[in-house]
């Protein structure tokens, strides 16, 4: 992956990080992104964000969880060996439901975890650090230099205007 | 802004004291509390492991099963355990389901416990099995027997799937929701420990279509959670609810063990964190005795859907009209394990309802003791239930007695070294309190700018 960097600012509280965010979206920036220690309240819309796309992985690997315990259920009771167990049917749909809807749990759960490493970039060896305590109590944003409005000295500015405790510039994020 | 009837985090806390209280208990080197308890539950941990060796290098018949009691100390255990796990699950994902906010200050230790109980669980059936090394059978697998499958009739195939898919998505969800914590933890540390922590917090940056992508991920597994711990205990029951014993053949087990499960699991929370509250006075400000009360009301709820299902299991057998149904429970009040009987009425039925009065709920020494109390009549239920439906079913022929030997109270009693070492060594390693959870319910920075809660 290419290394993007771009100027980041750090606000020291939740209301001022998101009114910086609703202002650079506002201000006509598309590449951007928040940095924050918890998940805040509004940031989605704040920044424009659309919402996750995973519930549908989440959806497809819980169908095919589903769709495999039904047909190896049926494939190694009813043909590859079928034992006739107390006289019940091979093809024993009741009795197969548990293992089915284990097993469309259990797809569903580690696909929506793998879909979440795959949308974060996770896992990444050596993150860039630009201050250490925006995972504790600050909060960041950055504009990437790959916006089509970059100017390192505008956003500068703006960052300062705008109450930035600190405006820094990286050279990947 | 959004008010609570009472701040869920007292003390007034900003956002960087929330990070440095809790990040560090696993930053600064432990006290003589800790290393005493870790000594002690580590010693009873390689006494367990001993005494495991020893059946299994001897053979099943150390312990006390015979006919015609087969499912002993280790199936009675096994369902203790994997039942005080789910209320870890409760509280990480049902509550969060509800959007009950109180739960975040316990979710991560709960989850913890979840892990770690099941973990404990697990090993129970396979000593059962008698030849552990075979366990792997139990899974499907192409093998050159045939290949012959395993019976998916069965309910004990069903619980292999089950407890294998809870184990797994508990500690999935566990982890998801300790990475951005670790995270905080990598930033704060250097050297060796700065990697360790690096490592594991997966390089986490926290941007804000990171958020959106991991809540969405954490409602998920929430939901996914939900309808799984329900059918895990579902399934635990249908061991018994399957077969057609007198005592296990009815149809109230499902909810019955669910809610006992619950029960015995709100207890155990309740026994760690008032544990947690002595090894660490800071976090009194983040498990309050709010929290606490709340947990406690939630015990005696359930305690009573469990009275309850005592009582209507009387009243089924009678009304069933079958004899040895009707046996199979005056046997249990009455029989030669009536103390067994007894015992878990007390525990579980009675002793609970001081929770009718405030100061109960609100006193950590009542409520410790009245968790242990759970704990002992819980497990008394499940042995209750396995051994005196087995020792005395149909032909008189057939009847017989269970009894306990040095092994069976010593895989017993091991087990729980082995849960508590684990827990100690968790509340060192990782951030007992989910650090970026707290932080939003603090309602710090919101139309509130002097860094405090409005109290």
């Amino acid at each position: 992956m290419a290394k993007v960097g771009g100027v980041m600012g750090i606000w020291l509280t939740e209301d001022s990080i998101l009114a910086v965010a609703e202002k650079v979206k506002n201000a006509g920036y598309h590449k951007f992104d928040a940095i924050t220690p918890y998940p805040v309240h509004g940031m989605e819309d704040a920044c424009g964000l659309e919402r996750s796309w995973i519930p549908w992985v989440t959806f497809f690997a819980g169908l095919t969880g589903c769709l495999f315990g039904l047909w190896f259920t049926w494939w190694t009771s009813a043909v590859n060996w079928p034992i006739n167990v107390g006289g019940k049917p091979m093809w024993s749909l009741p009795a197969f439901v548990p293992v089915i809807f284990e097993l469309t749990i259990l797809f569903a759960a580690l696909a929506s975890v793998g879909a979440l490493f795959a949308a974060c970039g996770l896992p990444r060896v050596d993150p860039p650090v630009v201050d250490p305590d925006l995972t504790s109590h600050k909060f960041g944003l950055i504009i990437y230099e790959s916006d089509s409005k970059y100017n390192s000295n505008d956003i500068e500015a703006m960052f300062k205007q705008s109450g930035a405790d600190a405006v820094h510039k990286v050279s990947e994020y | 802004m959004e008010t609570y009837r009472k701040p869920l985090i007292v003390g007034n806390k900003t956002l960087k004291d929330v990070t440095d209280d809790i990040a560090s208990l696993v930053e600064t080197p432990p006290g003589l509390g800790w290393l005493t308890m870790i000594l002690g539950s580590s010693s009873v941990f390689l006494f367990y492991i001993i005494v495991i060796g020893i059946i299994v290098g001897t053979g099943m018949g150390l312990m006390g099963v015979s006919h015609p009691v087969g499912w002993g100390t280790d199936i009675v255990t096994f369902v203790f355990w994997v039942g005080i796990g789910h209320a870890g699950t409760l509280i990480s994902a049902v509550l969060y389901l509800f959007r009950q906010k109180w739960r975040t200050s316990i979710a991560r230790s709960a989850e913890a416990m979840t892990v770690f109980a099941v973990a404990t669980a697990g090993i129970f059936p396979i000593i059962h099995t008698g030849r552990p090394w075979l366990a792997f059978w139990l899974f499907p697998y192409p093998n050159q027997r045939g290949p012959l499958w395993v019976n998916f009739r069965s309910p004990l195939v069903w619980d292999v799937f089950a407890i294998s898919t809870y184990a797994t998505v508990s500690v999935t969800f566990w982890y998801v929701g300790m990475v951005p914590d670790l995270a905080t933890l990598r930033d704060r540390a250097k050297g060796l420990r700065r990697l360790i922590y690096g490592v594991f917090s997966l390089g986490w940056r926290g941007r804000a279509r990171d958020w959106g992508h991991y809540e969405m991920v954490y409602l998920l597994l929430a939901g996914l959670s939900t309808p799984l711990v329900l059918s895990v205990h579902s399934i635990v029951s249908f061991d018994f609810a399957v077969a057609q014993l007198p005592g296990w053949h009815t149809t109230i087990f499902p909810p019955y063990f669910v809610a006992g499960a619950i029960f015995s699991g709100f207890a155990m929370v309740v026994t760690l964190m008032t544990l947690v509250r002595i090894a660490v006075p800071e976090f009194k400000k983040y498990i309050t005795i709010d929290h606490m009360e709340l947990m406690n009301k939630v015990i005696m709820t359930t305690g009573m859907i469990v009275g309850y299902a005592y009582g209507s299991e009387f009243f089924i057998a009678w009304y069933s009209g079958s004899k040895y149904e009707v046996y199979a429970f005056v046997n249990r009040a009455i029989g030669p394990y009536w103390w067994a009987y007894w015992t878990m009425i007390t525990c579980n039925v009675v002793i609970p309802q001081i929770f009718w009065f405030r100061w109960a709920r609100r006193s950590i020494p009542t409520m410790f003791v009245v968790s242990i109390f759970v704990n002992i009549g819980m497990w008394f239920e499940r042995y209750v239930i396995t051994v005196t439906s087995l020792h005395r079913d149909f032909l008189p022929a057939n009847w017989g007695m269970f009894d306990m030997t040095f092994y069976d109270f010593g895989v017993l009693i091991g087990s729980f070294g082995m849960f508590f070492t684990l827990f100690l060594l968790y509340i060192r390693a990782i951030p007992a309190i989910a650090i970026a959870e707290i932080k939003p319910v603090l309602g710090f920075g919101k139309g509130d700018h002097n860094g405090g809660h409005h109290g």
